[in-house]
């Protein structure tokens, strides 16, 4: 297109994808506009909303404001790799049940934040509402849960019932993997 | 952990009723995995995307454009601008009429766009165009008593723009007296899903006029409404035009009407026909051209007796509306039925300025009429010493003073009597006594109304193919629930397990149905189902035959006009205020409501909460600046207009009355969408008062306003 693309290999929801993409392209654009995987939300595209949320290599990011060519072999997983709709996951199972969702469009965004979000309070990172930055057994109350899903934000407002549902896995799968 | 979307049929009879059994959302499977195709995502061959032009002036026309740089770059199909657009024959929408002339109306119009191969290539390109403008001055701003206001005939939703019983002015002399103005500011919808559409403009022959010309993948609140309004600017015929709009991420009023964005998005297509015009609409370009909640500035005078029972009241709003389309939102209408007052005023007044077109968003006029009405009744109960909720309770009228009807239900005073009880209403305190370190604590309570909004008549129809039942009308399911909930309502009429009956919406071609707006989904699409499945059952009976289909109009319950018909509620809020940095948090909120009859209790609790949630956003920060001197939108995008996040929102709970009306339609339902906005920020207003003895009277209650009002 303009005779400056860059090649970019990625690993999306377990399949490996090579692309020749226009450097401005976020991996937000390459998922939706290149590769048609629409799991992926765009709500802002300005890292406001954290309706892009994927994890990539394990740690969730806002993929509009992660350039492609930057996360060339990054292993990425959407809201699709965490389950089918036959098959939830145990986070969407939750989700689902506590109707923590209504127009469902930050809806994987909140999903996937939430599944890696676990992952980073049982490796111990604090939040800003944690008693003792230096207490790596974090106690994941409420309020650590709101304080580190307040990147994501939801306007049919189903905070309390995604909160809801964030607890049933955090306390259905204490040592496990979300 | 499994769950399977279409759960196996079963064959067991109903053994419960499906209406008001708990449900989960038939499309939370597809939803929470991100697989419900929204519009951008509907697969097309061969996409080409737009990228518009918008005025960086307020008011002047259009002098020059330079698009050489652009149309000189590889893979751009189009630049679209007055010049070469589509003419616009019918013009029933000043907003939808677009790009006919050079002038320009407000900052951010669209007055072109750039086709290309790519995203990246249109946006670039389109920051290539150079436009020179003849500038004009602008007239921006308004306010109480602005000289250059005027009195519209009718508001929103064709309620009348003035109204008036008794003697108010004598009435104000007498008792005792509250006199206070109130404002509330710029908001916007902000759907999580931005505005999207991918148009195909087929090239059939003209000599076929029943052949689909345009195809629209939108995302709105209803593709009915939408196309029998789009259609006729766009010079389509009935059927011509095709909508499809199966999952919508977000709306609250922005996706109601047609927006100018998509004549725009039109007429690319018609200029590229055959090729798919994909259009994804930036955060910043939705706060300049899909609408907004206008501004208010309101004064209220009251006088009551010793006893708080209401005599005189005088409630006034002055409002900006756009010169292109007037909108001006029914701020003071609920005022007229809402207490026992016998000599009552209410204007709304009107002040045109070069700004963008408001557009209806959530319980537009009752959301921000009742903000005002419900603070000043909390000042009377101040002024004369009474409980703000037996205050209410001694205002509640017989019958709607309004109209002179009986109410259908109104079960205000329950709504008030449980929540009271369950939030310990009667622990509260006088103002500022509570206190916990730095915060101070209290309590603050308010009513809540939105009323019947049925219009016209809607369609449905029901079909049974493969041993399922199909309900299938051009609703629209917005994140409300309407693709659980309908089934619900048609089992019970087809005497079938609901889990046998599937839903098919959001599109053309099924029976016409108005759009998820005023909040009558429930109880006007419901009305359709439950005729179209009674014909149905008529008809074929309980084993019909493969392809069977019928379908019946809703129709408002003969004697409905003889009732006055609204939802009402009570929200209860706890807030803390830190006497350090004026910060406002809410500790924990209730909201209790009377609805009619609740089809699916989950659901409905969701809306209902979701609309809490909106009324603490707006209380707490949502706030639009519009710039006077230039007439762009200051904070236009979501790190500068706020909305509630994870952490705002703590201990949020609404419940529901018993409650069946027979006048809203069949279902027994009433509207719940709007209802738990509506009182919300002045229950935490009343709350912050409590808590401080410091009244707010302007939205949203930041910290600045409590620094200075402390000094």
């Amino acid at each position: 297109m303009t005779g400056h693309e860059v090649g970019v290999r990625l690993t999306v929801d377990g399949t490996e994808r090579q692309l020749d993409l226009d450097p401005r392209v976020t991996v937000l654009d390459a998922l939706r506009d290149e590769l048609g995987v629409t799991s992926v939300k765009k709500g802002c595209d300005h890292g406001q909303c954290g309706a892009c949320t994927v994890i990539a290599d394990g740690r969730r990011i806002v993929s509009c404001l992660a350039l492609a060519a930057s996360y060339d072999g990054a292993v990425v997983t959407t809201a699709a790799g965490l389950g089918t709709a036959d098959r939830l996951g145990p986070m969407q199972q939750a989700f689902a049940e506590r109707d923590a969702l209504q127009c469902g469009y930050c809806t994987p965004g909140q999903v996937c934040s939430a599944v890696a979000m676990l992952e980073e309070a049982r490796a111990g990172m604090p939040s800003h509402v944690s008693p003792d930055v230096r207490d790596t057994d974090v106690d994941l109350t409420d309020a650590e849960v709101r304080e580190r899903m307040s990147g994501n934000l939801c306007r049919c407002g189903a905070y309390v019932n995604i909160v809801a549902a964030i607890q049933d896995v955090a306390r259905a799968t204490e040592g496990g993997a979300a | 952990m499994t769950t399977t979307l279409e759960p196996e049929a079963t064959t067991e009879a109903a053994e419960k009723p499906a209406i008001g059994s708990d449900r989960m959302r038939v499309d939370a499977p597809l939803k929470v995995t991100g697989t419900a195709p929204y519009a951008y995502e509907q697969p097309v061959e061969e996409p080409t995307y737009l990228f518009p032009l918008v005025s960086t002036i307020t008011r002047g026309r259009i002098t020059a454009i330079d698009d050489s740089a652009a149309t000189a770059l590889p893979g751009v199909r189009l630049v679209l601008t007055h010049a070469n657009a589509p003419r616009i024959r019918v013009k029933t929408d000043g907003a939808l009429t677009i790009l006919q002339s050079p002038d320009v109306h407000h900052h951010g119009e669209f007055i072109g766009a750039v086709v290309a191969d790519s995203p990246q290539v249109a946006r670039e390109a389109a920051g290539l165009v150079r436009i020179e403008y003849d500038e004009e001055p602008a007239e921006l701003g308004f306010g109480i008593e602005h000289p250059g206001s005027f009195e519209p005939r009718r508001v929103n939703a064709f309620k009348h723009g003035s109204y008036e019983r008794g003697d108010v002015d004598t009435g104000l002399d007498e008792g005792i007296r509250v006199e206070a103005d109130y404002t509330t500011p710029m908001e916007f919808h902000s759907p999580i899903e931005p505005h999207a559409v991918t148009a195909i403009w087929h090239d059939v022959s003209a000599l076929n006029p029943r052949a689909t010309r345009l195809t629209l993948f939108d995302a709105n609140q209803g593709p009915g409404l939408l196309g029998t309004l789009l259609g006729p600017v766009l010079g389509l015929l009935p059927g011509q035009l095709e909508v499809i709009s199966p999952y919508v991420g977000g709306s609250f009023g922005t996706k109601g009407w047609p927006q100018p964005h998509l004549v725009l998005v039109a007429m690319a297509a018609k200029l590229l026909p055959g090729r798919a015009v994909k259009y994804a609409m930036t955060r910043q370009q939705m706060f300049r051209s899909t609408g907004h909640r206008p501004p208010s500035a309101q004064r209220i005078r009251l006088s009551a007796d010793a006893e708080g029972r209401l005599i005189a009241l005088d409630h006034q709003s002055w409002a900006p509306t756009a010169r292109t389309k007037v909108f001006v939102e029914q701020t003071v209408s609920a005022t007229r039925m809402m207490y026992d007052v016998p000599h009552l005023r209410t204007i709304h007044h009107a002040v045109s300025q070069d700004a963008a077109p408001g557009m209806f968003m959530r319980a537009p006029g009752e959301f921000t009429g009742m903000f005002a009405l419900e603070t000043a009744l909390d000042e009377l109960a101040v002024a004369t010493g009474i409980d703000p909720v037996e205050l209410r309770v001694r205002n509640e009228p017989e019958w709607d003073p309004e109209t002179g009807k009986p109410f259908s239900t109104r079960n205000l005073l329950a709504c008030l009597r449980e929540g009271a009880a369950r939030f310990g209403w009667a622990d509260r305190t006088p103002p500022g006594e509570q206190r916990d370190g730095e915060w101070q604590v209290g309590i603050g309570v308010a009513s809540a109304t939105y009323p019947n909004q049925h219009f016209v008549p809607n369609r449905a129809g029901i079909r049974f193919t493969e041993g399922r039942w199909s309900v299938e009308l051009q609703a629209s399911d917005i994140g409300t629930g309407a693709w659980t909930i309908l089934p619900q309502i048609a089992a019970d009429t087809l005497g079938v397990p609901v889990d046998r009956v599937d839903a098919e919406i959001g599109r053309t071609g099924l029976p016409w149905a108005i759009m998820a707006g005023g909040s009558v989904g429930t109880y006007d699409w419901g009305d359709a189902v439950i005729a179209a499945a009674t014909k149905f059952r008529r008809k074929h009976g309980d084993s019909p035959k493969e392809g069977a289909f019928e379908t019946a109009a809703g129709r408002l319950p003969r004697g409905a006009r003889g009732y006055s018909r609204h939802s009402f509620g009570a929200h209860f809020a706890q807030v803390r205020v830190s006497t350090v940095t004026g910060e406002v948090r809410v500790d924990r909120m209730l909201g209790v409501f009377a609805a009619g009859r609740i089809i699916n209790p989950r659901t409905a609790r969701s809306q209902l909460i979701g609309g809490m949630t909106m009324g603490l956003s707006a209380a707490l920060h949502e706030e639009g600046y519009l710039d006077e001197r230039f007439g762009h939108v200051v904070n236009g995008d979501l790190a500068g207009y706020h909305v509630a996040a994870h952490a705002d929102v703590v201990g949020l709970e609404a419940i529901t009355v018993e409650e069946h009306d027979p006048w809203f339609g069949r279902t027994g339902a009433k509207g719940i969408g709007e209802l738990g906005i509506v009182g919300a920020p002045a229950a935490i207003g009343n709350a912050i008062f409590n808590a401080t003895g410091v009244r707010l009277r302007d939205l949203p209650f930041t910290p600045d306003r409590l620094l200075t009002a402390w000094g």
